[in-house]
């Protein structure tokens, strides 16, 4: 489906990750969000409250990030794509509600500009740190989806594929920044409406007596239906069967949680959006995501000059972790170095998919700032020995 | 060429990181190369030192943050004393020359200065200073064409002010030109 020209601002601007995200939601269709001003997110939704009017959306400033987070899943309901945005302090207080879009299956985005943490730490500077909180943030099991990008344009682009992707598959999206990438400068392309695809919302083609809000196509992921065309439905966070009404039982809690789970596992392959460059061959590759990425990069170009053959493999969708592609390379690859602003998260993944077949080193860094590529590039040499 | 690392200093309120955006959207907008800005700050928001880092490449910018800046601007003396120091030691310095009180420049340091508060101020308006300073800077370097850093005065500074910023810019440069012609200035 093609976007509403409305909210594409076809263009070249210099314009910081914050903007650009704010610009890709609109460019995506998101014409409600409501936030809770945070550093380094609070360009999003000040540029949001400042276009949206122009673009026929509601911004609202809400009292926390509690009633932001809820906000959002309402509007979603009553048929707007939304989104809130924050940064570390602020994604902590969203996470009930994180879980509760998870259940009620509410397509939504979360942005999270991440800055150093835990608490308050360290507010106009980044982090990496909130990645596991992305994944298991919030009490239950469920899958999300979350991405990361690594410049303004990415901003722009990736915030549409937030916004697929919650569409496509009926889930809350975390669009993970860091504050490095947000309040970064660059050169934002914005293209022509007409070549941005955008996922339609999935509405129903049964009439009401036949309508069932929790029953699932099969993909595993449940039509909508859309306010006011007289169709009952009954949303609730209790454990519930495909009428949308509160079943305690085991059989229940066995259906509905483990297809919450498999919409998304066995939709992976469909998910994943990674890029690799020269990993056919290498002795080491490079796993990273989000800002990290750029500066290692240029530690896998120092390491190339060295002879060394270093692949690189970027995820711009994190979680789901791509798994299936991380043990075709485990058995090939010496050794794998992932670098991360945090002492050890994503690499827990990658450790459980390497299964012990290749060495797995980490580069820690503690945020602040961004890795320098010669501690990469370091540990590219180590892992090569 | 390879990147070039341009740190602007002042203090808060002076158009600081607004001279950073014009020269980033001159550099990749209008001359087609690549541009990375960023800026630090504190808590606080104005009157202290606060500083744009912009990087300007023919090349993909990977790092993002400018580490031993080339070209210097500076156009406050807190500014100066903080930051000065970080500038390479063949680097290019350019200062306000009424709020800057400079000690001996480092050896191989070149060190210029323009009177750009008042250059503004007989232009009308003391806060177009910033864009005095840009166009000294444009001519100086001569890293980003003349053309494409007017373009982005004229389309990044608030509407009904362009003429009056197209000036000062154009005063600016003529300042840095005229040094160059005196054979005081590298060419």
């Amino acid at each position: 489906m093609k976007v509403d020209p409305k909210g594409v601002l076809t263009g070249s601007y210099f314009l910081d990750g914050d903007h650009a995200c704010c610009e890709g939601a609109l460019a995506a269709g998101c014409r409600f969000a409501a936030g809770y001003p945070i550093t380094p997110s609070t360009e999003v939704v000040e540029r949001f409250a400042e276009r949206i009017p122009l673009v026929g959306g509601i911004f609202i400033q809400m009292e926390d990030e509690l009633a932001s987070s809820i906000a959002i899943l309402g509007a979603s309901w009553a048929g707007l794509k939304s989104m809130t945005v924050t940064s570390g302090p602020g994604f902590s207080l969203m996470m009930e509600h994180i879980g509760l879009g998870a259940m009620l299956e509410t397509p939504c985005v979360f942005v999270n500009v991440q800055r150093g943490g835990p608490s308050t730490g360290l507010p106009t500077l980044p982090g990496q740190a909130d990645m596991m909180q992305a994944r298991w943030g919030s009490h239950g099991d469920y899958e999300l989806i979350s991405l990361c990008p690594n410049s303004p344009q990415e901003c722009f682009d990736f915030m549409i594929d937030a916004f697929n992707l919650s569409e496509r598959y009926r889930v809350p999206v975390m669009f993970m920044m860091d504050e490095c990438v947000g309040h970064m400068t660059e050169k934002v392309v914005i293209p022509p409406a007409d070549q941005i695809e955008v996922v339609p919302r999935r509405y129903t083609t049964l009439p009401p007596e036949e309508y069932l809000p929790f029953k699932p196509d099969p993909d595993l992921v449940p039509p909508m239906v859309k306010v006011g065309d007289g169709y009952r439905f009954h949303v609730t966070g209790l454990t519930h069967d495909e009428r949308g009404y509160p079943v305690m039982s085991a059989e229940c809690q066995e259906t509905l949680v483990h297809r919450l789970i498999d919409k998304i596992r066995r939709n992976a392959r469909d998910i994943w959006i990674y890029e690799e460059d020269q990993v056919d061959g290498a002795e080491v590759v490079v796993i990273s995501y989000g800002i990290t990425h750029r500066v290692a990069l240029r530690a896998v170009q120092m390491a190339r000059e060295k002879g060394l053959k270093v692949g690189m493999m970027r995820l711009i969708v994190v979680w789901p972790f791509p798994e299936e592609r991380i043990r075709q390379l485990a058995d090939k690859v010496k050794a794998f170095v992932m670098p991360e602003m945090n002492y050890g998260q994503v690499v827990l993944e990658l450790e459980r998919c390497v299964a012990g077949k290749a060495k797995v080193l980490l580069a820690p860094h503690g945020g602040g700032t961004v890795h320098k590529p010669e501690q990469i590039y370091e540990r590219i040499m180590e892992a090569a020995k | 060429m390879s990147t070039t690392e341009l740190k602007i200093g002042g203090f808060g309120g002076q158009g600081v990181i607004l001279s950073g955006i014009i020269i980033g959207k001159a550099a990749t907008i209008f001359d087609n190369k690549s541009a990375t800005l960023t800026q630090s700050f504190g808590p606080e928001a104005r009157g202290s030192a606060c500083s744009a880092q912009v990087l300007i490449s023919d090349d993909q910018i990977l790092y993002p943050y400018v580490t031993v800046p080339d070209i210097m601007v500076v156009m406050s003396q807190e500014a100066y004393t903080k930051f000065e120091p970080e500038l390479d030691e063949n680097g290019l310095l350019l200062i306000e020359k009424d709020l800057v009180k400079p000690k001996k420049p480092r050896e191989k340091i070149k060190q210029f200065a323009i009177p750009a508060t008042r250059i503004a101020e007989e232009l009308g308006r003391k806060i177009v200073l910033n864009i005095v300073m840009v166009g000294f800077f444009t001519a100086m370097t001569g890293i980003i064409s003349a053309k494409a850093m007017r373009e982005a005065v004229k389309t990044t500074v608030p509407k009904g002010t362009e003429e009056l910023n197209l000036k000062a810019f154009d005063r600016g440069y003529e300042y840095g030109m005229n040094l160059k012609k005196k054979g005081k200035a590298p060419k």
